[in-house]
């Protein structure tokens, strides 16, 4: 796997998936997400404050990916519903089935607002030679997604850096867990994020 | 405005350290996040699979839902008319059912841009036992005096 089959190449730059949530941005998730974390900042509980800063409701900017998850079951789709396709691709065509998400990057536009519908799309932006770290043998990525509302204005800009690999020797998981230490933590990230985003459309 | 308070630009120094934030996670802390952010994966609700799927001690907290603990802990430092302009997050660990999790935030710089928009960049993070499980570096826009609104900005004027 020395060599990055053209066909990924040829990904990059291209803007893959274009999609549309499956429902309107609402109010409800909102103040969910605020409960969650104990947000009480007036401008997602009180109209007043929120009317006289934006104009409206809005829904707090970290709740992007919120609205572009698939639900876990829906008529008439078969399969699983996938996030960030162009992550599973890479998995795939690279033959790297362990994935982490490195660190990730959200740039704020306009306000997300109930009644909007997001819409998204993804490119792939570079993909690394092989590298080894502590992880195992593989290459990073880095994707970035563009979300818009209804009228086409740009709300967040994310730009995700992944890294596949294939995990050295494939000892045990319970192991990790005896061990108690970094490598079970750093395993759990790794289920975590990659499985994070195959929830997540 | 309803009494809220609002941090201005001018109070806003490099170095200036944010007040801690604390917080005992609980299993209803991890599956309500993931809820809230309809992340529906079972190493966020179920403990079993946790350990003997991912090897690790326990449900731990999404990153979505953690994306928001952040923003949480940052408009409680600004008020609401503290607006998110960017926030980059670099994920080292995981915060389990059980820890204590503790936010901490430091200003790194102070500047107002050519369109008049006042900026605040924070290193935060969020550690338990002392180790810091994931950082984020976020460029906060803040009134530049009680009068402005940093939410009104658009086009030209909001350069996050």
């Amino acid at each position: 796997m020395s060599e990055i089959p053209a066909e990924v190449t040829g990904w990059i730059g291209q803007k893959r998936y274009p999609e549309e949530s499956e429902f309107d941005v609402e109010r409800g998730y909102v103040l969910t997400a605020c409960s969650s974390v104990e947000n009480g900042n007036p401008l997602y509980w009180d109209e007043k404050v929120a009317r006289e800063l934006t104009g409206g409701w809005v829904a707090p900017p970290s709740m992007i990916s919120v609205w572009c998850r698939p639900h876990l079951y829906s008529p008439g789709r078969e399969g699983e519903g996938l996030a960030l396709k162009v992550h599973f691709d890479l998995k795939q065509k690279l033959g790297l089935p362990e994935a982490i998400m490195s660190e990730d990057e959200l740039v704020f536009h306009a306000p997300v607002r109930p009644g909007d519908r997001v819409r998204s799309y993804q490119i792939l932006r570079a993909v690394s030679d092989l590298k080894t770290t502590k992880l195992g043998r593989g290459r990073f990525w880095t994707i970035e997604v563009f979300y818009e509302n209804q009228k086409g204005e740009l709300l967040v800009e994310e730009r995700i850096t992944g890294f596949g690999y294939n995990r050295p020797g494939g000892e045990a998981e319970p192991s990790a867990v005896r061990q108690g230490g970094e490598a079970a933590a750093q395993r759990g990230e790794a289920e975590r994020s990659a499985s994070g985003r195959r929830d997540a459309k | 405005m309803s009494g809220a308070q609002n941090l201005t630009i001018d109070r806003v120094k490099q170095g200036q350290k944010l007040p801690e934030l604390g917080c005992a996670v609980t299993a209803t802390t991890v599956v309500l996040g993931a809820l809230a952010t309809r992340d529906w994966r079972p190493m966020h609700h179920d403990r079993d699979f946790a350990q003997v799927r991912n090897g690790v001690r326990d449900i731990f907290l999404n990153t979505p839902n953690l994306a928001h603990w952040f923003e949480r802990y940052l408009t409680d430092w600004t008020g609401p008319k503290g607006r998110p302009g960017r926030m980059k997050f670099f994920m080292r660990g995981s915060v389990f059912a059980g820890d204590q999790m503790v936010f901490r935030g430091e200003v790194k710089q102070v500047e107002t841009d050519a369109a008049g928009c006042g900026w605040a960049t924070i290193d935060v993070s969020v550690s338990v036992e002392g180790q810091v499980m994931t950082s984020c570096t976020a460029r906060m826009a803040l009134p530049t005096a009680a009068d402005d609104n940093p939410w009104r900005r658009r086009g030209e004027a909001w350069k996050p």
